[in-house]
């Protein structure tokens, strides 16, 4: 076998082999689509009901609480940031990042000063090669979030909230996450989580002619809404999380596929390489052969004269 | 007829159980609370306890909720809980190692939350 050919068959080889891993890749992302989808299904009914609550007491009553106020002049905002923990996933963290970095830079041309909270360790891996502060982060979970891990990420966000903007509370809230719209289709968005627009959140409920009922509450409006509103943040931030999985999942599946077909291609090329490099080389072997024997003939012809 | 009241019983994660009920009593912050079909518009913050539902065929519904609230409106009731189970989903053996644990190590909120588990599925 030539040279040529020999290195042809070789490159045809580790690209079948790559091939092999990326089908797998994209046929087990598939599953855990599918598997993220059915999770972020299951947990609708508890964030739909939660939502209606929070649009009950809200309109109910007139309670004011710091989670649904505007601050006069708001000074800080924290965004919190849903990245994925692995790559190869096509564009799906940059298009997140790329939604946090414009965010932050309207917040700052707002006169706010931004804190970075991040899911995922790309996101991490990102601000880190900058050398920009993370106010905190978490990673490990993102391709199958639980509540817990959910309430894990709420917990110092409402914390930073309720204190005072002056001891380094924030005011607002953003949440940048990646909306899963369909298996083709998932796009980066940023949405205001806090303080509450109950307007927004009333909207959502779809039911607009439906008037809510005057509800008595147990033990009073306040207590009620200060229970319910971190549980609401929470139940958001787990939406978000299960959204985030399912779009990496999609993304991965969408890299993975166009990866296998360009393996194909790409063998499909090399191949038919290989076969002209097998060609030239018969068609030079032959041309061999053949000028070898009319110089042998040539040579036995001058010697019989 | 008699009166039914629907139940959802919704944690963050999943639906536990859904279906009609002649009375539902559970424990909010300021006490137990029982609801019957026609209640008043009600919206509570729920105690870590068990819930007892009277099913409309006449069976009971013993489920251990760790927080959460109940609001009632239009004869639907619903009772959202981060962490809620039925006691036949309840692993009576095991709750109680880890009540005994919980106790050893000192883990005030584990025990309770153990304690919630055991108590709903004795009251089957």
């Amino acid at each position: 076998m030539g040279a040529q050919l020999r290195v042809y068959k070789r490159r045809i080889r580790s690209v079948s082999a790559t091939k092999k891993i990326t089908k797998a890749m994209e046929m087990i992302a598939a599953s855990r689509v599918v598997k993220a989808q059915r999770k972020v299904a299951a947990s609708t009914p508890y964030a739909t009901e939660l939502t209606r609550a929070v649009t009950a007491v809200g309109t109910g009553s007139n309670t004011k609480h710091p989670l649904t106020t505007e601050a006069e002049n708001p000074t800080r905002a924290a965004i919190l940031l849903l990245t994925s923990d692995r790559g190869l996933a096509g564009a799906f963290n940059s298009n997140a990042i790329k939604a946090a970095e414009q965010l932050t830079e309207r917040l700052e041309r707002e006169g706010k000063q931004v804190d970075a909270y991040i899911v995922g360790r790309r996101g991490v891996a990102h601000y880190n090669f900058r050398e920009r502060k993370v106010a905190e982060s978490w990673t490990g979970f993102t391709d199958e979030p639980s509540y817990a891990d959910a309430k894990k990420v709420a917990a110092p966000l409402i914390e930073a909230i309720e204190k005072d903007t002056a001891e380094g509370g924030v005011d607002e809230l953003h949440i940048v996450y990646t909306e899963f719209v369909s298996m083709m289709t998932q796009t980066a968005l940023d949405a205001r989580l806090l303080p509450l627009r109950l307007e927004e959140v009333a909207e959502e409920t779809k039911s607009e002619g439906e008037i809510l009922p005057l509800y008595d509450f147990e033990p009073s409006a306040e207590d009620v809404l200060d229970a319910l509103l971190p549980r609401y943040v929470e139940s958001r931030i787990y939406n978000a999380l299960l959204q985030s999985a399912a779009s990496k999942h999609a993304a991965t599946r969408r890299a993975m596929k166009s990866a296998t077909d360009n393996a194909g291609e790409l063998i499909n090329t090399l191949s038919r390489l290989a076969n002209a490099a097998r060609q030239a080389e018969i068609t030079q072997e032959i041309s061999e052969i053949v000028g070898g024997a009319s110089a042998l003939a040539d040579a036995t012809a001058g010697s019989d004269r | 007829m008699a009166a039914e009241l629907h139940v959802e019983l919704v944690a963050a994660d999943r639906q536990v159980w859904s279906g009609e009920a002649t009375l539902v009593v559970a424990r909010t912050t300021s006490g137990d609370i029982g609801v019957m079909p026609g209640h008043q518009p009600l919206l509570g913050v729920l105690e870590s306890g068990p819930v007892t539902i009277r099913t409309s065929d006449g069976g009971t519904v013993v489920a251990a909720v760790h927080g959460g609230f109940v609001s009632f409106a239009d004869n639907k009731l619903s009772l959202l809980a981060e962490i809620a189970e039925l006691s036949d989903e309840i692993d009576v053996q095991r709750t109680e190692r880890e009540l005994e644990r919980a106790k050893a190590e000192g883990d005030a909120a584990a025990e309770r939350r153990a304690d919630v588990r055991l108590r709903a599925a004795t009251a089957r």
